[in-house]
């Protein structure tokens, strides 16, 4: 572990006391925190060492590590992602072969018990050779550099939930971190990317707080994933009102209205997307046009495809909930109610919505 | 190409949080005056359209301070109209908004100067006149 404090080691950057406060304070406010939080987080942030970070990139397309690495600097992104002391990224660092391995090693053996295990990708296991690295499992890599990690944060779906190389018929035996590893802390940072400040913030409230946020029923940091896009998104009142773009290029759409009807998966989405936004804060999918395609999502590749409206669980939710669209009630909090109380089941027993049906239940409605 | 700059896509659609922030604000001033105690809240964490923001900012006004911080970007600190109560905008260092906060306090904690940074002042004065003198 470094011996140098953050607090130290950004001095030594040049930055000034004042900029420190600025940091905290745009910290503070990335991880959702109350502004009255900055002294403390000033006070913690300067006393603690920089912790050591073990990446590991498995079945993936290191499109986490480019959300990262390509948002706008310089942020409060690159200052954490400076904070830490990232021993070993085989994307990022400039060893390769057995130099690397032996930095993850080094790594491992100094500061066991201590360091952050970040990890993106799954993990398959119908056969160890679909994905090595070095020569090692993904499986055994991961079994071996979780033993002496403090809390392993799942970076992307994949990671999280499976993702992609998940998705049916999971030709690799894809599964999830939190299938392997059992007995330590585990923070899931979903989203196909996770938005940038979402993965530093989790890594800065673990340096600033010495544990874990608070997290919802599938791992995610609260502060994060606490409401969904639907929730937050910006178009909802045309939600309320029933009116829907039909098509991509009709007079809803060009009036901005809702995309529901075009397979948004906003309202069984839990992410930041409709408040922190993407590419410095410019937009979102939905203010682009585009509906939400879940990507933060368990199982998202299975929802039943991207521009089909959101799926009607066999049994699960009934008629009155597709009758809740067009009447404009809260059919959002239901159908995702349901989704995180019997996602897997829902997802398997799933029967497609046509836009016929959901037209004809809005007129009778 | 034309057609897309009819779309509005980013729609402005009131949220009714400029009167209740108004009234946090009443109430932060009412506690700094008997206590001392600040207050600062993020706008960032509020929903508020565009026109909201706006409203709030033409309801605050401007006062007679306003101090532009270099650090991490500039940080525009701008005393409104109501003595005591700041806006304080920062960007990062590509002029991007980083965050937009309102203090309530008789000073911005920014605005102090910090001990760290006075001593590493002294220092360099102290180390520039011993081993090259200006004048």
């Amino acid at each position: 572990m470094p011996k140098n404090t953050l607090g130290e080691h950004l001095r030594q950057q040049g930055m000034s006391r004042r900029s420190f406060l600025k940091f905290c304070s745009l910290l503070a406010s990335g991880m959702a925190l109350s502004p009255a939080l900055v002294p403390r987080i000033a006070q913690a942030l300067e006393a603690t060492r920089r912790p050591s970070v073990i990446w590991l990139s498995f079945q993936e397309c290191t499109g986490c590590t480019e959300s990262l690495t390509r948002s706008h600097t310089p942020t409060v992104e690159g200052l954490i992602f400076d904070a830490i002391s990232l021993d070993y990224h085989h994307t990022l660092q400039a060893a390769s072969g057995h130099a690397a391995e032996a930095a993850r090693e080094e790594a491992m053996k100094e500061n066991f018990g201590q360091y952050i295990l970040v990890v993106d990708g799954s993990i398959p296991l119908d056969n160890p050779g679909f994905s090595t690295i070095a020569g090692i499992s993904n499986l055994d890599m991961l079994k071996e550099t979780a033993k002496g990690a403090a809390a392993i944060v799942a970076v992307g779906t994949c990671a999280a939930f499976g993702g992609l190389p998940k998705a049916n018929p999971n030709p690799t035996g894809a599964v999830p971190v939190s299938d392997i590893i059992t007995d330590k802390p585990i923070i899931n940072v979903s989203g196909c990317p996770p938005i940038p400040v979402v993965i530093t913030g989790v890594l800065a409230h673990i340096l600033t707080f010495g544990g874990l946020p608070e997290l919802d029923d599938l791992g995610r940091p609260a502060a994060f994933y606490g409401q969904s896009i639907h929730d937050r998104c910006y178009r909802r009142p045309f939600y309320e009102k029933g009116l829907f773009a039909e098509t991509f290029d009709d007079e809803g759409a060009k009036k901005g209205w809702c995309l529901y009807k075009l397979g948004c998966k906003g309202p069984v989405t839990f992410n930041a997307c409709a408040t922190t936004k993407w590419n410095e804060g410019t937009s979102f999918p939905i203010e682009s046009g585009h509906g939400c395609i879940g990507c933060s999502e368990p199982d998202f590749w299975d929802f039943g495809g991207f521009y089909e409206a959101l799926s009607r669980p066999t049994g699960q939710t009934g008629k009155n909930a597709v009758y809740g669209v067009a009447a404009g009630t809260a059919v959002g909090a239901a159908v995702w109610a349901m989704n995180r109380a019997k996602k897997e089941e829902a997802v398997r027993g799933h029967e497609k919505l046509t836009m016929d049906e959901l037209n004809r239940e809005g007129e009778e409605s | 190409m034309a057609e897309s700059g009819v779309i509005p896509i980013a729609l402005d659609t009131a949220t009714g949080n400029v009167r209740p922030l108004l009234h946090e604000i009443r109430h932060a001033l009412t506690r700094l005056l008997n206590t001392g105690e600040p207050t600062v809240i993020d706008l960032g964490a509020l929903p508020l359209s565009e026109t909201e923001l706006e409203q709030l900012q033409a309801q605050l006004g401007k006062g007679e301070v306003r101090a532009e911080l270099h650090a991490l970007g500039v940080s525009l600190i701008q005393e409104t109209r109501y003595s005591g109560v700041w806006l304080i905008r920062h960007m990062n260092e590509s002029q991007e908004s980083a965050g937009m906060f309102i203090e309530i306090s008789k000073m911005p904690e920014l605005l102090y100067a910090q001990m760290e940074d006075i001593q590493d002042g002294l220092g360099r004065l102290e180390h520039e006149l011993n081993e090259q003198p200006p004048f």
